[in-house]
């Protein structure tokens, strides 16, 4: 049982970065941007968010600075977010280039950075966040040992936006004006909907979301910070991808994902699986095959949203 | 007087001219953005550290050799995303493609011993680009019979070409001492053609070698094949409108698959071209993706996804990362290069809009 709740808690670990980001994704592909900087945006607001951290430890209890790291995070995904939008709206430019552009000039920035700071470019961290046990909920048998011990506060607010994501996409105005600017935002416009306003909101929530999902990406696997998230924001697009664009299938296709990572990085301690010997390159590979089988089977009608990439011209209506 | 000047600004305003003076502009401020940071960041050395980018490339023969030595590999993934771009399809798996290629290529190098002389090399780079070819069939596959969207498929290939690669090298070329895969034989090392005697300063040669040659062949080859036959006109069409080139009778299945294979065996045959290079350089056994295979996607924007275009690109990003570590002499990070090529490639995104506004300019005057 307790190798039960240890790979669930340890998916979590995988999969809430994910399916925080590739959110993100969503509401920028859903609004006609497609936005390949998720990576270089995960990395902007991991590297700000662990300053913050740096700055503060010891200073401030555990908590309240996580929340101070997460805000920055934010803000600074929302800024580096605006680059793409301001690219990929205003100058109709190729959504792929400014993205491109973005993913390489977040790492190397936050290296110079750092290495002005604090003169080399790990920037380390204490990790105070950690809960072994949530008073109360911990206490419940079984679902408390899987849901509410030995994890970070940050599991519960990547669910709480997938809920709001959801509901946001599907239940309220914006979220059908959203929809309508990815499909087809001639008619959009010709109902009196700001495209270019919309896909500015799309790309900057993509932006708050994926800064958020770099750094709740850093802190449960890490102790410094080295100007990577090791290609998640890559992985948080073919989630993306995986769950066609939807909030219920994103969050499937990211459990799906992190539970595959989790058997490939904890089979030593799963008794089955530790007594046969295959070599651990071979479990490494299957989080990638098996999302690969998945798709094979599963995506014949699988859509991206219509006007995805291209850029919005209202001369061409 | 007046003549000769209208004549000059019909030249401004024609359109080679607006897309060439955009990508000046572009390369113009994001040099100038490298100067901001190396300004914010030491402002006493900055204007050494410029210099050492701007110049460094040039500084003397060695450094122009290992220019070229460092655009051989970006040059190949360059090649494949722009290739793939050309026929609708973002390749951002040149990274699987050029690390299996590269282990192709070294298993070759150190395990086949029966060829001898340059055979032993053009048989090393004839496997990769098989290797590298083959790994992009999936994708290929998936998504023209499938629907699966090849970004993904490529993302997840090249994770699984990495895993895999460590493992073959581990089962079959170890060399456990240095966590890396074996040096290859003598005969597999790319021939230097002289090169090295050109690009020398004293007694230090750079590490250039056929390799470069190859690379430039392979633009020649891909220019010829998309702009010269009808083979490549028609993967070009399928990338314009997959519907309309079956209703023209193109069999746009096979195309898709094609034009993967195409692209995988360029950043396979990439791949080893820099570790046939004879600089030393091995696979090392580490869980990080091919690096190179990346590099390739701004290389090919640069270039606009043209052939020739990306040669040059892939020259101009090499010579900026050499100035780079001629700068880190004064204590700035390598990656300050890293900022502004992306800042090139940022507003390189705006040429659309800034050749047009070029040309309005011209124009303008023209009717002055």
């Amino acid at each position: 049982m307790n190798t039960l709740y240890f790979i669930v808690q340890q998916t979590m670990f995988f999969s809430i970065p994910l399916l925080v980001v590739a959110l993100g994704g969503m509401f920028s592909e859903r609004s006609g941007v497609v936005n390949v900087a998720l990576e270089g945006i995960m990395v902007i607001g991991a590297f700000s968010g662990i300053v913050v951290i740096n700055l503060f430890q010891g200073v401030l209890p555990g908590q309240p600075i996580l929340i101070a790291a997460l805000l920055t995070a934010t803000a600074a995904g929302v800024i580096v977010s605006l680059a793409h939008a301001y690219a990929s709206v205003n100058m109709k430019a190729d959504q792929v280039i400014s993205g491109t552009a973005i993913n390489m000039f977040a790492p190397a920035f936050a290296i110079c950075v750092a290495r002005s700071i604090y003169q080399t470019q790990q920037v380390p961290f204490q990790n105070q966040f950690h809960i072994s046990k949530v008073p109360f909920l911990g206490d419940i048998p079984v679902l408390g040992d899987i849901f509410f011990k030995n994890t970070y506060i940050t599991t519960y607010i990547g669910f709480a936006i997938l809920i709001v994501s959801a509901f946001v996409l599907n239940k309220t105005k914006f979220g059908l004006r959203l929809r309508a600017c990815g499909e087809h935002p001639q008619a959009a416009d010709s109902v009196g909907v700001n495209v270019y306003k919309i896909r500015y909101a799309g790309v900057m929530i993509s932006g708050a979301l994926g800064g958020i999902g770099g750094l709740i990406f850093v802190i449960p696997t890490s102790t410094n910070f080295n100007a990577t998230v090791a290609g998640y924001g890559f992985l948080a697009l073919a989630v993306l991808i995986f769950g066609q664009w939807k909030p219920q299938r994103i969050l499937l296709a990211a459990f799906f994902f992190g539970l595959m990572k989790t058997v490939a990085s904890a089979y030593s301690v799963i008794p089955l699986l530790s007594t046969l010997s295959i070599p651990a390159e071979i479990y490494k590979i299957i989080p990638y095959a098996a999302t690969l089988i998945v798709l094979a089977f599963t995506s014949k009608n699988s859509q991206a949203p219509r006007a995805a990439g291209v850029p919005y011209d209202k001369g061409s209506r | 007087m007046k003549k000769e000047h209208n004549k000059k600004c019909s030249l401004l305003a024609t359109e080679s001219f607006g897309s060439f003076s955009a990508s000046v502009m572009a390369v113009l401020v994001g040099l100038l953005f490298g100067l901001v940071i190396l300004l914010l960041t030491n402002p006493s050395q900055a204007v050494y550290g410029f210099k050492a980018i701007l110049f460094g490339g040039l500084s003397d023969m060695k450094n122009l050799g290992q220019v070229l030595y460092f655009a051989t590999p970006i040059i190949m993934t360059g090649l494949s995303v722009a290739f793939a771009n050309k026929t609708g399809l973002f390749n951002i798996g040149a990274s699987g493609q050029f690390i299996t290629g590269a282990f192709a290529a070294v298993f070759v190098g150190v395990k086949v011993q029966s060829l001898t002389g340059v055979s032993h090399w053009l048989f090393a780079l004839f496997m990769a680009t098989l290797v590298g070819a083959f790994w992009a069939v999936l994708p290929g596959v998936l998504k023209a019979y499938c629907n699966v969207n090849e970004v993904i498929s490529c993302i997840m290939m090249n994770y699984i070409g990495m895993y895999m690669v460590n493992l073959l090298v581990k089962n079959f070329v170890f060399d456990v001492r240095k966590n890396q895969s074996m040096a290859v034989a003598k005969t597999a090392v790319s021939p230097k053609m002289g090169l090295d005697s050109i690009f020398k300063t004293g007694y230090s040669t750079s590490s250039v070698n056929a390799g470069i040659l190859v690379a430039v062949l392979a633009g020649i080859i891909v220019y010829i094949i998309l702009e010269k036959t009808t083979f490549g006109f028609e993967l070009k069409a399928c990338g314009y409108n997959r519907e309309a080139s079956r209703y023209a009778g193109i069999n746009e299945k096979r195309s898709i698959v094609l034009s993967m294979m195409i692209a995988g065996a360029l950043s396979g045959l990439g791949g080893a071209l820099l570790y046939l290079a004879g600089s030393g350089k091995s696979i090392e056994v580490l869980d990080v993706l091919a690096a190179e295979g990346f590099n390739g996607i701004p290389v090919a924007l640069l270039g606009l996804n043209h052939p020739i275009g990306v040669v040059i690109s892939g020259i101009f990003i090499a010579y900026l990362n050499v100035g780079g570590f001629n700068m880190q002499l004064y204590n700035f990070a390598p990656q300050v290069i890293e900022v502004i090529i992306s800042v090139i490639i940022y507003f390189s995104a705006f040429a659309l809009l800034m050749k047009g506004f070029i040309m309005r300019l011209a124009k303008g005057k023209e009717e002055k």
